[in-house]
């Protein structure tokens, strides 16, 4: 069977012996692909589709836990910061979502972990944290992301985080820790070797400022006091909002006097990053952001009729709902990842019409344009190459 | 045979309304129950036909060809029926998995799923025994209902249908293309060219795997493994074929005309469906080797519902009809065929003469 959207560029070139193999197979299989029936014996056997089995969830807190997923043979190393999707099935419906890796690069074990926070609405995290047993099996797809760290690390690093932001930030810290700031391919060289010669270089100096509501709600909590009691170079501000109010960055110099000499990362919610960007202003090139759910605004389009033109399906949509859950509602087959607007992995090519940014309200699109349909609406008629 | 039954314009809407009941509940019950169904049935298939393949290996003994056949064979009936012919109708499409998805299923049958899914589940399912319409009817070759005009060619349709069971993937891959429609213009031959190349394409797969590839693999059993996917590929014809002219062509289904559509609603959808379509009555195994086909009523009336539900919904149905005063066509698997073959040995012969339908 051909296989869409996710899969066929992601297997390494390494696995090209492989390959021509499998494609000479395929003599036997047509018209399956071998691995529809190596499948059977192993889901992680995959070449052409990235998967992985959840081994084990550890609870993180009383509403956060990481799960540990050992994804198939054609996984690529992440670099420390990056995020992945995860494609899981609830009540027999696969939903994708975007999750920062928490793990290092190359873990013994070979497995990798996300740490997800439950949303009080949220399908996809509640079912992750409360209802995912071991063995579950997940699509996943390759690592993506820039908020990573450079190679070699700088000297002297801060992190402010805030809630589940500290994950892309706990996978950085680890790889700090173990000396290599390297994950995968394109990360300056690196891989197995090059992280055996750095493995004996000397941690930076860190500063990290993480806020959660109470102690008891920080994420990797008694870890993070843990390795700053044993750490000389690293230094760990709790900030428990709910007694001490919400952090501002004009507290920082009080808690951290050299942040402006400092490489910054920055983790947490929308108006956290709002503040930040802003403190940072004339020194952005110091800061690094990730946003995890920037806010939808409810005002949309004027909704129009959309045409899924590879799919030949056509659906009415009005100018509120995005074009992704449009897509989804008609049965196509359609490429998601975040839903809100920061990962690209929903986008389509627009054929005509316009669309309408649900977050922004502003009316944007020409014959060709790459939209994500996570966040955009209908703004009249819309043929869309999905 | 066009015994229409006449019901009021308002118990027509009712009738629709009934019907689009069932199936929202239907929908809305939707969940990992059938999705399991539905891994679980391609998880059996895949491991019947390997279990198949490897049997035939060892078929230099004539049971372990015979087991090995005939788990090849059912493998392929399963692989076209319960799962192709469904996949490709959108039912499991609502899971989301590109894996089993009517965009991107692909079957062993001769006909690629593009040109299937618009013949089939546009042409047909739309125009459902309307003449001049749904070229299903008799397959453009045979004459299964009085109202078809008789021509002298039709002396030969018992024989036609002997070779259109034996070579069913393949009849049904050509007359997909629609080649009567080149002459009047309709379709361009290029157009027809193109589609020929792509059931070409597939069929030279399909005869590499099972007439070259997997004899050469067996060495020193090629000639019974031949042998053996030969009879495993006749048997899934035969069977299809018997299973899908159960469908519409028995005594009790109707053929609609043309004008019969106009201004057609909703309800009258129904109806039309309902009339023109036949059950098979018969236990899980028979529903499960006839892809659900047995219910071709629900499945006619609810193309895209997963098939799995039919057998549930299939008494409500049947219900709802005595309700209305419609009749509900059904009959055992030997019954509905005898009547079949009735029917095509009857009408290869001019008349019997019809009252137009009202």
């Amino acid at each position: 069977m051909t296989t869409p959207y996710l899969t066929t560029s992601d297997a390494p070139p390494r696995w090209s012996v492989r390959r021509q193999l499998a494609s000479a197979s395929r003599w036997l299989t047509t018209p399956l692909m071998p691995d529809d029936y190596l499948g059977l014996l192993n889901p992680l056997w995959s070449a052409e589709e990235l998967r992985g089995r959840v081994e084990a969830v550890h609870p993180e807190t009383a509403d956060a836990a990481t799960l540990v997923i050992r994804p198939s043979r054609n996984w690529v190393p992440h670099r420390p910061g990056q995020w992945v999707r995860i494609g899981i099935d609830i009540e027999g419906i696969r939903h994708w979502r975007a999750y920062s890796l928490s793990s290092a690069p190359q873990r013994p074990d070979g497995c990798v972990t996300i740490t997800v926070k439950a949303v009080p609405d949220g399908l996809v995290s509640r079912h992750l944290v409360r209802r995912t047993a071991p063995g579950t099996i997940v699509g996943l797809t390759r690592p993506e992301g820039e908020f990573v760290l450079p190679e070699p690390p700088p000297p002297r690093l801060l992190f402010l985080t805030a809630g589940s932001g500290i994950t892309p930030v706990m996978a950085m810290l680890h790889s700090l820790l173990t000396g290599g700031a390297a994950g995968g391919e394109g990360a300056g060289g690196g891989g197995a070797v090059s992280l055996q010669s750095e493995k004996h270089r000397e941690m930076p100096d860190v500063v990290l400022v993480h806020s959660a509501p109470m102690p008891e709600d920080v994420i990797f909590g008694e870890e993070l006091r843990g390795l700053a009691a044993r750490l000389p170079n690293l230094r760990l501000y709790e900030r428990h909002t709910r007694a001490g109010g919400r952090l501002k960055p004009t507290d920082l110099p009080a808690l951290c006097p050299d942040w402006a000499d400092r490489a910054a990362w920055a983790c947490g919610p929308t108006e956290m990053l709002d503040e930040v960007a802003a403190h940072w202003a004339g020194r952005s090139d110091r800061l690094h952001v990730e946003h995890f759910r920037p806010a939808v605004s409810a005002a949309g389009g004027e909704g129009g009729r959309v045409r899924f033109t590879k799919s030949g399906r056509e659906v009415d949509a009005d100018g509120g709902t995005p074009l992704l859950t449009v897509g989804e509602d008609a049965g196509v087959l359609m490429p998601s990842g975040c839903r809100v607007g920061i990962c690209f992995g929903c986008v389509g090519r627009l054929s005509s019409g316009q669309v309408c940014d649900l977050r922004t309200g502003q009316v944007h699109g020409e014959e060709g344009d790459l939209v994500q349909t996570c966040v955009s609406a209908a703004a009249g008629p819309v043929d869309i190459e999905l | 045979m066009s015994t229409t039954a006449v019901l009021f314009p308002a118990d027509v809407e009712d009738f629709g309304r009934e019907l689009d009941k069932i199936r929202d509940e239907v929908i809305g019950s939707l969940g990992e129950q059938d999705a399991k169904y539905i891994r679980g049935v391609i998880a059996m298939q895949r491991r019947l036909e390997l279990g198949g393949r490897a049997l035939l290996f060892a078929s230099w003994l004539p049971p372990v060809w015979v087991a090995g056949t005939a788990a090849l064979a059912t493998a392929k009936i399963l692989e076209n029926m319960e799962i192709g012919h469904n996949v490709l109708h959108g039912q499991w499409d609502w899971m989301r998995d590109p894996k089993i998805h009517s965009m991107t299923w692909e079957w062993d049958f001769a006909s690629p799923a593009d040109q299937w899914k618009h013949s089939h589940n546009y042409i047909h399912h739309t125009w459902t025994n309307v003449l001049g319409k749904d070229r299903d009817i008799g397959y453009s070759a045979m004459r299964v209902s009085p109202e078809q005009r008789w021509y002298p060619i039709y002396l030969a349709q018992p024989l036609y249908n002997v070779l259109l069971a034996l070579f069913f993937e393949y009849g049904i891959a050509v007359y997909d293309v629609e080649l009567e429609r080149i002459p009047t213009g309709e379709k361009s031959p290029k157009e027809a060219l193109s589609q020929l190349r792509a059931i070409a394409g597939k069929v030279r797969r399909q005869i590499i795997k099972d007439y070259v590839a997997f004899p050469l693999v067996a060495g020193p059993c090629f000639l019974p493994v031949l042998l053996g996917n030969l009879t495993a590929n006749l048997a899934r014809n035969v069977w299809a074929h018997t299973i899908i002219f159960c469908g519409h062509f028995p005594e009790g289904a109707e053929v609609f005309t043309e004008d019969q559509l106009e201004d057609e609603t909703r309800g009258d959808w129904y109806v039309r469906q309902l009339l023109g379509s036949c059950n098979i009555d018969g236990g899980p195994l028979l529903h499960l080797m006839s892809g659900n086909l047995s219910h071709q009523i629900e499945h006619h009336l609810f193309p895209d519902l997963p098939s799995n539900r039919y057998a549930e919904i299939a008494p409500r149905i049947r219900a709802l009809c005595e309700r209305f005063g419609l009749p509900y066509t059904s009959g055992s698997l030997t019954r509905q065929t005898r009547s079949v073959w009735k029917r095509i040995l009857r009408l290869a012969l001019p008349g019997p003469p019809t009252t137009p339908a009202g």
